[in-house]
């Protein structure tokens, strides 16, 4: 379940009438900037995987049912596979690959390898992107919140007990 | 295995790809960055049953950016169509005897008509639409309504690996010998693998040499059906698998999309990588098939079966006969004088089903399961009561003694950790408010396959002391490089740190896709005896030498820990040696072969499940409250790795029992909820916390670790326990598969 986010785009900012060919998108993504030529229909799952080689965040359903592509957007977590790219111009936008500060893992990767919370890891970065969203948003109080606020993350190997597991230890931490 | 040394096998290490994988490096078949990369998007047959008449390709060809559109006039024609086979046989293993757009007849539903390549993603997917495509449609058969009137009994099926009829004694005079019967239809939808990645194949020609990054169970198997399609030789091909993000048998079988892949690549000269969709993945990598079984028992009073009748009608494709092996464990697991097996196949416009999950076991172990639960309902008897009267410790079918079972201690152990003692039978006996509370229990049981090829692995071990073991097999999900390591790490006498496993590669040694719970038998025999013979070479080299303090040792005195060798009070260190002989380094190949099918034993895990569900009084909404698995899987290699596909076998269960249906329109012949919004499968609001209780026991005959796997038998007979556990919370007895809301109204 996600929280809904704020407008990804700014009142003002796309008026310009852009495209259906290529146009010029600016996205910040774990505090780089990039300039990219793209076309308006291209999702941020897909600028991210395709264009910018950020392959952590995952396509596995392309219609917002898995979660698997779960970003951040401003902090908040998003679905990028129905998200436009272009309609993240002026956002901060965090990855999977985004979390670690100064090399070290965050402390929600970590609780996922020691707790065994994946088996095939590809719903992994969608799951942890949930994980350390939902205890910033004060959703991790007990295993049914977490189990509810979690569940638009799909784990088809049903390490779900794990994945509360470590959810639980890292907020446990803080 | 050096009895006396401390063991890696066992311990609860955690997975070396761990930190790949929860930091997005872990690189899968579709994130691998190459110049030009092309896309193809692949385009589904809208009708179920007929032709295509034409394909306009005009407007897509006029996008900008689409490089080519394949169909059944501009696709090149395979070379040979491999016989469908088991990926476990170690062959080519098409996952049907069918390649699309060879000729315009339309089998299924999605089945391909087109390919479009563009270069980029929205542009192929984009210009596919604009295909104008029109056919001359038939009726399609697809449901079994339909198709019931049809059926035929087949000779073989499951690839020809299984006979269509098993009988032992004379089961109509064991049905007359009976105090009491049971007999019930069991229904179950079909059902779909979904792994949350989707199948993909990177395909890259360098000039006559092709290059494929598939997500797969068996890069080799990826390998030699791909090269028998396309008639590429098979040293011409690489394929490079490293993770797969799930599959659950749907990336057992090589499906069309690695060839078309290396199709279109070829087509276009430039590097094409083909994803397929969602919903693509309900038509085009197989499924569990639609299926109903009849199940009769016959029991005399005291509980002792008489004679068990299975038969089992299912759909198949139009071109292959197989149905998952439903009817072949209650054949075997059960002391009953007189049983019955047979399936029955009617041709139907769908593809070749294929493994799912437990193929076989998980539905008809549901059947038995909730049969014999009815049955100790009715004489009264505690349903593990009933069970041990009817234990057997021969196979029933061949009346060859299990190489190992543990299933007494399942039961036992699993019944205490649930708290299953004192149970009061009666349906509708507990409640807690609005919820009706149950409990069931089921027998769980999966057969060690038996392996046809020989499987091989190399170990290497450098002068620095460090050692890096390689096999084929990728990684999708089972935790093999971590227990592989573990493997390595104790045939060589090194730590698990100085040990690397490297895989998912055919450019490293032949190991069968693991398929059949069959991968960790398979892969640490062949790891176990690489790493032995390295070991061996290395105790050799020393004792053999002069310049060793190991010299002229008896090489069975040497023990070898942490990468020393020590006799008595000499010792050497394998880097030494190395560098003390100028050696970089040092490999050695090991070959497992594995035992003969006509060993004097039969071989299969057990296992005991127990589930409690609340099912609300009014709503008939179901939940699982708590679930209790035991399981005697021979050696455990790493038991968090273990407990965690355990555990998620268990879930699948419960996805079975209450969630998962693919349904089918009967006039269209497509499915008709082919999306994760509307193919329900469990997520984390329906998960239990599940127990999990690990049985070891020793098994000398199946391979030489004595593993006999962990992947399937988690799910089997958790479906039934649920089934049985709302039968006793609210006295109905659901014969279908998923139980519904509406089922229990």
């Amino acid at each position: 379940m996600s929280t809904p986010g704020p407008a990804l785009t700014q009142p003002g900012t796309a008026r310009a009438e852009r495209g259906p060919g290529p146009v010029r998108v600016r996205l910040s993504v774990n505090g780089t900037e990039h300039t990219l030529d793209i076309e308006p229909r291209v999702s941020l799952l897909d600028a991210l995987r395709e264009r910018l080689d950020l392959t952590g965040a995952k396509r596995g359903c392309d219609q917002g049912t898995c979660g698997a592509c779960t970003v951040w957007v401003d902090g908040r977590r998003v679905l990028a596979c129905l998200t436009l790219a272009m309609s993240c111009e002026g956002h901060e936008i965090t990855t999977v690959e985004g979390l670690s500060q100064d090399g070290e893992p965050h402390p929600m990767q970590q609780a996922f390898v020691e707790q065994d919370a994946f088996q095939c890891g590809y719903c992994t970065p969608g799951q942890i992107m949930s994980a350390v969203a939902l205890i910033a948003e004060g959703h991790a109080g007990d295993d049914a919140e977490i189990k509810e606020w979690m569940s638009g993350n799909i784990c088809r190997c049903a390490a779900y007990p794990h994945i509360r597991a470590a959810i639980r230890a890292v907020r446990d931490q803080t | 295995m050096t009895a006396t040394i401390p063991s890696a096998i066992g311990q609860p290490l955690d997975r070396v790809d761990g930190p790949a994988k929860v930091s997005g490096s872990a690189r899968y078949s579709a994130e691998i960055p190459l110049p030009a990369m092309a896309y193809a998007y692949v385009v589904g047959s809208r009708i179920a049953a007929g032709r295509v008449t034409g394909i306009d390709t005009s407007a897509a060809l006029a996008e900008e950016g689409v490089l080519a559109v394949l169909t059944q006039q501009t696709l090149p024609k395979i070379a040979e169509q491999p016989p469908l086979v088991p990926s476990l046989a170690g062959t080519a293993a098409p996952g049907q005897t069918f390649f699309p757009m060879q000729d315009d007849t339309v089998h299924y539903a999605g089945q391909p008509i087109a390919l479009v390549v563009a270069d980029t993603w929205e542009r192929a997917q984009y210009a596919a639409r604009l295909l104008r495509v029109s056919y001359a449609e038939t009726p399609p058969v697809t449901t079994l309504d339909q198709g019931r009137d049809l059926s035929y009994e087949p000779e073989r099926i499951f690839g020809g690996w299984i006979p269509g009829r098993i009988e032992r004694g004379n089961v109509e005079a064991g049905l007359r010998e009976a105090d009491v019967r049971v007999e019930g239809t069991y229904t179950y939808a079909a059902n779909n693998h979904n792994p949350i990645e989707p199948s993909c194949t990177t395909a890259q020609w360098d000039g006559d040499n092709l290059l494929l990054y598939d997500a797969t169970q068996g890069v080799n198997a990826t390998q030699m059906t791909v090269s028998r399609l396309l008639g590429v030789p098979m040293s011409k091909i690489r394929v490079i698998g490293h993770y797969a993000g799930g599959s659950f048998g749907c990336k057992a079988m090589i499906h069309a999309h690695p060839t078309l892949a290396a199709m279109a690549a070829r087509a276009v000269g430039r590097p094409v990588k083909l994803v397929l969709t969602r919903e693509q993945m309900f038509t085009s990598v197989g499924h569990r098939e639609e299926q109903e079984q009849h199940l009769t028992l016959g029991a005399t009073r005291d509980g002792r079966l008489t004679a068990i009748r299975h038969h089992k009608l299912s759909p198949t494709s139009h071109f292959d006969d197989w149905a998952e092996p439903s009817v072949g464990v209650s054949s075997q697991i059960y002391a009953c004088p007189h049983y019955e097996g047979v399936y029955r196949l009617f041709r139907a416009n769908t593809m070749t089903p294929t493994f799912m999950r437990a193929p076989g076991e998980a539905s008809g172990m549901y059947a038995l399961e909730c049969a014999l639960d009815e049955l100790a309902h009715e004489l009264g008897i505690d349903p593990i009561e009933l069970r041990l009267r009817n234990h057997t410790d021969v196979d029933a079918m061949t009346g060859l003694p299990w190489s190992s079972s543990g299933l007494k201690e399942c039961y036992e152990r699993g019944a205490q950790r649930f708290g299953w003692a004192g149970r009061d039978p009666r349906p509708g006996s507990r409640r807690d408010g609005n919820w009706l509370i149950g409990t069931g229990m089921a027998t769980a049981c999966y057969p060690v396959a038996p392996l046809a090829n020989p499987q091989r692995a190399r170990a290497r071990l450098y002068a620095d002391g460090t050692a890096v073991v390689q096999a084929a097999t990728p990684d999708f999900g089972t935790g093999v490089a971590t227990v592989m390591t573990q493997v390595a790490a104790d045939g060589l006498g090194l730590s698990v740190d100085r040990c690397r496993f490297e895989n998912g590669d055919t450019d490293l040694p032949n190991i069968a896709a693991a398929v059949g719970s069959a991968g960790a038998g398979m892969i640490s025999a062949a790891v176990h005896s690489a790493a032995t013979a390295l070991r061996s070479q290395l105790i050799r080299s020393a004792v053999g030498d002069p310049g060793s303090p190991l010299h002229g040792a008896d090489p069975v005195d040497v023990v070898v820990r942490d990468g020393v060798m020590t006799a008595g009070t000499a010792s050497e260190s394998y880097s030494d040696l190395l560098r003390r002989t100028f050696q970089p380094d040092v490999e050695a190949a090991g070959q497992w072969n594995p035992p003969a099918h006509d060993i004097p034993y039969a071989t299969m895990t057990f296992g005991a499940q127990f589930a409690e569900v609340a099912v609300d009084a009014e709503l008939g909404l179901v939940r699982v409250r708590r679930m209790t698995g035991a399981f005697a899987p021979g050696r455990v290699l790493n038991p968090k790795t273990a407990r965690s596909q355990l555990m998620g076998g268990m879930l699948w269960g419960l996805g079975q029992a209450l969630l998962e249906a693919n349904h089918m329109q009967p006039d269209t012949g497509r499915w008709v909820n082919a999306s994760l919004g509307e193919y329900l499968v469990p997520v984390n609001a329906d998960a239990p916390d599940v127990d999990v209780e690990l049985i070891e026991v020793e098994d000398d005959i199946v391979n030489p670790l004595g593993v006999k796997g962990v992947g399937e038998i988690g799910q089997v007979g958790a479906a039934a326990a649920i089934a049985n556990a709302v039968h006793h919370a609210t006295g109905r007895r659901v014969r279908k598969l998923p139980i519904m809301i509406e089922d229990l109204l």
